[in-house]
C-alpha cells in the first residue's frame, strides 16, 4: 500500500511535469528555442490564479481559466516582443534573450507580490480513501493525472487533426516551404505560444494546489525538470513529452521514498544521462544522422 | 614598429595582455588612494574569478561550439577541493600565498578529474542533448556537496556521505583537536580567507596565456575546424574525441582553478552558491562578450558584474533594469534591422547590408 501511495504521489507529480514539458516541446519543435522563461510563466500563472482566489473571491475553475487568460496574452507578448525580432539570429542569442526574460519576469513577481512566500488556497482539498482506509489519495492528485490526460488527448487531436495543427507540424518541419503554401508562419508560431503559455497556467495552478507554497522562484526549478522531462522524452515529440513528465515524477517519488531525500534530483539526473547515453535522441525522438 | 610584421591575431593577444595588466595597475592604484566603494573592493576577486571563468567557458562554448549548462559545476569542484586543501595544508605550509596556489592547483586538477569523468560518455551527444547533461552534472555536483561532510586532524581527512540526511559534523569521529572543513548543507565555513586580488590578476593571465595559446596552436585550430563541421574534420584524419577532450578538460581545470580562489575568498560558502543561474550568469557573459572572443569574454565579465552596484541607485528595480539591459542588448546587436541601422554610425562601413 505504501509502495502504491508513493506511486500516486509520482504519477501526480509526473503529470503536472507532463504539461509544463508539453509546452516546452512543442516550442522547442517549431521555433527550435529552448525557452528558459517556461518555467517562469509557471509562476505568473499561480500568482494569478492566487489572486483571483484569494482577494477576488473567484471559484478555482474561473481563477484557472483567468490565469489561463493572462498567461496566453503574457506568452503572445513575449513572443513578439522578444523573439520575433530575432528568428534569424543564431540560437544562442535567443536563449540569452529568453533567460532575460526569465530574469525580467522573476523580478517583477519580485517586485509587485514580495518575496514573502504567499500560502496558496488549494482548488480542491481533501482525499478519497480506498481499500477501507488502508490508502488515500488526495483529490488534487486525482484532478492533476485527470488534468493531465485530457491535455494530452485534446492537443494530440488538435495537432493531428485541426488545420492549425497541420500548420504546426509543417513549420516543425520546414518553414520556408510551409511559408511557400500559404502558411503564416508567425501566426503559427504566435500560437504555439500561446498554447504553452496557457498549459503553463494549468501546471502552476495544480502545481500550487499539491505544494501550497507560491514565491517568484516557484516556477524556476519544475521548469528545468520538464525540460529535463522533454529531453528524456525526445525534444520535440509530444507523446515523449508526456512519457517523459510522468517517468520523472515516478523516479523522483521513488528516490525520495527509498533511497534518499536529499539525493532524489541527482538520481533524477544520473537516470537522464543513463538515458541519453543509450538513446541519444531521447525515448521517443527521431534519431537524425547528419549528412554530409 | 612598421618592419616588424605581427599577424593580426598576435596584435589583438598583446592588447588582451596589455588590457589586463593595465586595468590591474589602475585598480591597485585606486584601491590604494581608498578612491573604490567598499562593495566595490569586495567584488574585485570575484570579478576576477567571473573572467577567468568566462574565458574558460568561452574555450568550449566559443571554440569548441558545444553550449555547456553546467561550468558553475566545475567552479563548484575546484572551490570545495580547494577550501579542503587549503585548510588541511594550515599547519604544514604558514605561507598564505604559496597555500593559495597549492588550493588552485589543487581545484584545478579536480576540476579536470571531474570534466574527464563527464566529458568521456556526454561529449559523444550533439547541441542540446549535450547542454541538458552539462545542466544535469551541474546539479548532481550541487546535492552531492550538499551531502558531504569532510573533516581534518592529525590523522589525515575524514570524509563522510550524508546521504539520510541525519549525520553531522559529530559523525566524523574527528579528534578534538580536529578542524570541520566541509560542514554538509551548511557549506564550507570558518574558511581562511587567504584569496588576494594580485592571486586573482595572476589567474585571468594564466587563463588567458593558456586559452590563447590553445586557440593559436595546432590543436586550437583542429578545435575550430570540427566545431565548423565535424564530419570535414574527421574525414582529413582529425581524431575528433581527442580534441574534444583537449578543450573541454582544460576547461573545465581553468574552471576550477577560478573556483577554488573564490571560495578562498569568502569565509563561509554554500554549494548551493554554484547553481544553474551561476552557469548562466557565465554563459551571458560568453554570449555578451562574443562567441569565441576573448576580451569580449573579459570585459562582459567585468562590467556585468559590476552593473549590479552601479545599479544601485535603482535599488528594488536594479535587476529589472539589468534585464531589460539584457534584453536590449540581444535585440539590438542580433536583430538585422536593428543591426543596418547602428552599422551606419559605424565609420568605414556605410550602410550597412547595402555595401555588403
Amino acid at each position: 500500500m505504501e509502495f502504491l501511495s508513493y506511486l500516486i504521489s509520482g504519477v501526480s507529480l509526473g503529470s503536472v511535469y507532463a504539461i509544463i514539458a508539453l509546452g516546452y516541446t512543442m516550442v522547442y519543435g517549431i521555433a527550435k528555442m529552448l525557452n528558459f522563461a517556461h518555467g517562469d510563466i509557471i509562476m505568473v500563472g499561480g500568482y494569478i490564479s492566487f489572486c483571483a482566489m484569494s482577494y477576488l473571491g473567484l471559484p478555482g475553475w474561473l481563477a484557472t481559466l483567468l490565469a489561463m487568460a493572462v498567461c496566453t496574452v503574457l506568452g503572445i507578448v513575449i513572443e513578439g516582443l522578444a523573439y520575433k525580432p530575432l528568428r534569424s539570429a543564431p540560437s544562442l542569442a535567443v536563449l540569452i534573450t529568453a533567460i532575460g526574460v526569465s530574469y525580467f519576469l522573476q523580478n517583477s513577481a519580485l517586485l509587485i507580490w514580495k518575496a514573502a512566500p504567499k500560502v496558496y488556497q488549494p482548488v480542491v482539498s481533501g482525499s478519497l480513501t480506498l481499500f477501507g482506509g488502508q490508502l488515500s489519495v488526495p483529490y488534487a492528485s486525482v484532478l492533476t493525472m485527470a488534468a493531465c490526460l485530457v491535455i494530452m488527448a485534446a492537443l494530440t487531436l488538435f495537432i493531428s487533426k485541426s488545420k492549425m495543427g497541420k500548420a504546426m507540424r509543417a513549420c516543425s518541419e520546414d518553414k520556408g516551404a510551409a511559408q511557400l503554401m500559404g502558411i503564416n508562419v508567425n501566426a503559427t508560431i504566435s500560437t504555439t505560444f500561446a498554447i504553452g503559455s496557457a498549459l503553463a497556467a494549468v501546471a502552476g495552478v495544480l502545481l500550487c494546489t499539491s505544494y501550497p507554497t507560491l514565491q517568484p522562484t516557484t516556477g524556476s526549478m519544475p521548469g528545468i525538470k520538464a525540460f529535463t522531462a522533454a529531453v528524456f522524452g525526445g525534444i520535440g515529440s509530444i507523446p515523449g513529452a508526456f512519457l517523459g513528465g510522468l517517468l520523472l515524477g515516478v523516479i523522483e517519488a521513488m528516490a525520495k521514498a527509498y533511497i534518499s531525500t536529499n539525493l532524489a534530483n541527482s538520481i533524477v539526473f544520473a537516470v537522464l544521462i543513463v538515458v541519453l547515453l543509450v538513446k541519444p535522441a531521447g525515448l521517443l525522438g527521431k534519431y537524425v544522422p547528419e549528412k554530409v | 614598429m612598421k618592419n616588424l610584421h605581427m599577424k593580426k591575431y598576435t596584435r589583438t593577444n598583446l592588447l588582451t595582455y596589455l588590457g589586463v595588466i593595465a586595468a590591474f595597475v589602475v585598480m591597485n592604484m585606486l584601491s590604494a588612494s581608498g578612491s573604490l566603494s567598499r562593495s566595490l573592493t569586495g567584488q574585485l576577486v570575484p570579478i576576477c574569478c567571473y573572467m577567468s571563468m568566462a574565458v574558460s567557458l568561452n574555450l568550449t562554448v566559443g571554440i569548441l561550439g558545444e553550449l555547456s549548462l553546467g561550468h558553475a559545476g566545475f567552479m563548484s569542484v575546484g572551490a570545495f577541493s580547494g577550501i579542503v586543501a587549503a585548510m588541511s595544508l594550515q599547519s604544514a605550509i604558514p605561507s598564505a600565498p604559496l597555500r593559495l596556489v597549492i588550493a588552485m592547483a589543487v581545484g584545478a586538477a579536480a576540476a579536470a578529474l571531474a570534466g574527464l569523468v563527464v566529458g568521456t560518455p556526454v561529449l559523444r551527444l550533439r547541441g542540446d542533448y549535450l547542454a541538458i547533461v552539462t545542466l544535469a552534472f551541474g546539479e548532481i555536483i550541487k546535492e552531492l556537496v550538499n551531502c558531504l561532510l569532510v573533516g581534518y586532524d592529525s590523522k589525515g581527512l575524514h570524509v563522510l556521505f550524508n546521504l539520510s540526511g541525519n549525520k553531522s559534523v559529530a559523525d566524523l569521529g574527528l579528534e578534538p583537536g580536529g578542524l570541520a572543513i566541509i560542514k554538509g548543507a551548511q557549506g564550507a565555513t570558518g574558511t581562511a580567507t587567504i584569496a588576494t586580488f594580485t592571486a586573482g590578476f595572476v589567474l585571468v593571465l594564466v587563463t588567458l596565456f593558456v586559452v590563447l595559446n590553445l586557440k593559436h596552436s595546432r590543436a586550437g585550430r583542429a578545435i575550430m575546424a570540427l566545431r565548423d563541421n565535424a564530419i570535414a574534420a574527421e574525414s582529413v584524419g582529425l581524431n575528433i574525441t581527442k580534441y574534444k577532450m583537449m578543450a573541454f578538460v582544460t576547461s573545465a581545470a581553468l574552471a576550477g582553478a577560478a573556483g577554488a580562489l573564490y571560495g578562498l575568498n569568502f569565509s563561509s560558502l554554500q554549494a548551493t552558491k554554484f547553481n544553474f543561474n551561476t552557469s548562466i550568469l557565465v554563459l551571458v557573459f560568453v554570449v555578451l562578450g562574443g562567441l569565441g572572443n576573448i576580451w569580449g569574454s573579459l570585459i562582459a565579465a567585468a562590467a556585468l558584474t559590476v552593473l549590479p552596484e552601479l545599479l544601485r541607485a535603482f535599488s528594488d528595480y536594479r535587476m529589472l533594469v539589468y534585464a531589460v539591459v539584457l534584453i536590449l542588448v540581444m535585440l539590438t546587436t542580433n536583430n538585422p534591422t536593428l543591426k543596418s541601422f547602428f552599422g551606419r554610425f559605424k565609420p568605414g562601413k556605410s550602410h550597412g547590408k547595402e555595401a555588403a
